[in-house]
């Protein structure tokens, strides 16, 4: 679409043909990414606005009309400190990792459908696709724990790792069960198996699944209340104690940019993406991609409200709530799903 | 673990009920002090910054006694005095470090005529070093300047004392 679009610019067409594919796939990779920063820029300002208010403050309200130039400010203060390097880090490491929280939760947005034609690619096992990229992301906090050298960035970054490995698999199992439902890999397909309107999406059939997924989710991106990464109380900052500056800066990126990397998922895997909530033409008209932003702009705010209503886990406690309950639970619906699918109630989860 | 536990934890029901709290509360009037503009209602005990008083006629207060300086638990404040010629005795030097006092209002309360007093000044600061080692001139400077509010203030206070 964007090639034909650069094609039609008289003089274009003489290029060789991999040069204006080039271009047209960088146009398109900044029409992603630069709304998804702009997005974790102002989730930012959300997040402190929502939980000001939560505790009856009115939170920023300095920079600019209403606070709204906070988030700016916020960057331009970190983009202008020092990257302060401690003397015995693996200086090397310390500086990539960093990156490597980064780039895959930018990356998975590649194959996420906006709308049933607006995606970068459209790949047969996208699913796989962002479960793999999404799991890539925990190398940027051991790599960083490690690399600074510090206990508590070792402490914060070893609690992740363990973290993450529990509560990928209640994740991939819940997603085991919308594999089952909708009988596909392809995000977009597993979107158009829920058209038809509310009834027909998955958060119904796959309630136990939907909720065990969004918790999961949280406790993967690290926010409250699963973040002992980073409890303040205990470990300082966790895995980032030591960072400063901008390398902070891309952290609290990459944190934010996964946050709405799952909600997105969220919202793609078991509210039916971009559909509307019922199939009426006034409805209809409203364009794909608002409905997608609205869905998931109320996961981004479940997430500032759990942090704002719950207290941080234990350790153990989030151990046990992921192996011991999480787990077993989508086990069970998993199971539910199979046998109902090879009997007369097939039709119920579909 | 009985049926209701049971119910209770896989329904999320306690969760649920501290999410009802918070979403009320983000409706509440928000109770914030916007502060340059606005200030919170302040007692006429207040202990800011200290100022030495004067008597109606100009002659100032301070006797040297030093009860101030044996008071002080922080140590902030330093004394020195002599014989003036009409044979009244009269500091020569009268220092507190701001840096050092802990703004307890002894040195007020030890004071028999008066003269160091906490005002409700708090919006100050120095810009270097020695900047808040307030001199005898310097004190005396603010209680010219805030004598109104600081009579005011104690007068408002006096049938407590």
């Amino acid at each position: 679409m964007m090639k034909d679009l650069l094609l039609s610019i008289p003089y274009v067409d003489l290029l060789p043909e991999w040069v204006v594919l080039t271009a047209a796939n960088v146009i398109l990779i900044v029409l992603i990414v630069l709304p998804v920063i702009l997005h974790v820029a102002y989730l930012t300002f959300a997040e402190r606005k929502i939980i000001g208010w939560m505790q009856i403050r009115v939170g920023p309200n300095r920079v600019g009309p209403r606070g709204w130039l906070q988030p700016i400010a916020d960057v331009v203060k970190l983009l202008l400190k020092e990257i302060v390097i401690p003397s015995n880090a693996n200086k090397f490491l310390f500086l990539i990792a960093p990156m490597l929280a980064l780039v895959p939760a930018l990356v998975a947005w590649a194959v996420i459908p906006f709308t049933d034609t607006w995606q970068l690619t459209n790949i047969d096992a996208s699913l796989l696709f962002v479960l793999a990229l999404t799991s890539i992301g925990v190398y940027g906090i051991i790599i960083a724990g490690w690399a600074s050298n510090s206990k508590y960035a070792l402490l914060g970054a070893l609690r992740s790792a363990a973290q993450m490995v529990a509560y990928e698999i209640a994740m991939g199992f819940a997603l085991v069960g919308v594999l089952m439902a909708a009988n596909s890999l392809n995000l977009n397909e597993i979107v158009t198996r829920q058209s038809g309107g509310l009834f027909d999406w998955y958060i119904w059939p796959l309630l136990p699944l939907f909720f065990v997924y969004f918790i999961s989710g949280v406790a993967e991106t690290n926010r409250a209340p699963f973040d002992i990464a980073e409890g303040e109380s205990e470990i300082v900052a966790g895995f980032h104690v030591e960072y400063s500056g901008i390398t902070f800066g891309l952290f609290f990126l990459a944190e934010y940019a996964n946050m709405i990397l799952i909600s997105t998922l969220t919202v793609l895997l078991f509210l039916g993406g971009w559909l509307p909530p019922f199939d009426h033409p006034v409805l209809n008209l409203v364009p794909g991609f608002a409905w997608l932003w609205i869905k998931v702009a109320f996961f981004l705010f479940c997430y500032l409200w759990l942090r704002a209503t719950f207290p941080r886990y234990r350790y153990d406690q989030i151990m046990r709530l992921g192996w011991k309950v999480l787990i077993p639970v989508t086990l069970v619906w998993i199971g539910v799903v199979g046998v109902a699918q090879q009997t007369k109630w097939g039709y119920l989860f579909h | 673990m009985s049926i209701s536990h049971f119910i209770k934890s896989f329904t999320l029901f306690e969760l649920w009920k501290g999410l009802s709290v918070t979403l009320r509360h983000m409706f509440h009037r928000k109770i914030t002090v916007q502060y340059p503009e606005e200030h919170t209602p302040m007692s006429p005990r207040f202990r800011g910054l200290h100022a030495q008083r004067r008597y109606p006629n100009g002659e100032e207060r301070c006797i040297a006694c030093k009860l101030c300086e044996a008071v002080c638990p922080a140590m902030a404040i330093t004394i020195e005095s002599e014989q003036r010629e009409d044979g009244t005795r009269r500091t020569t030097r009268y220092d507190i470090d701001m840096t050092k006092c802990i703004f307890c209002g002894f040195c007020e309360q030890a004071c028999p005529v008066d003269a160091i007093v906490e005002t409700h000044i708090f919006e100050y600061h120095g810009e270097q070093r020695g900047d808040l080692l307030y001199t005898k001139e310097m004190l005396l400077a603010v209680g010219d300047k805030y004598e109104k509010e600081i009579a005011a203030a104690r007068a408002a206070d006096a049938k407590y004392r």
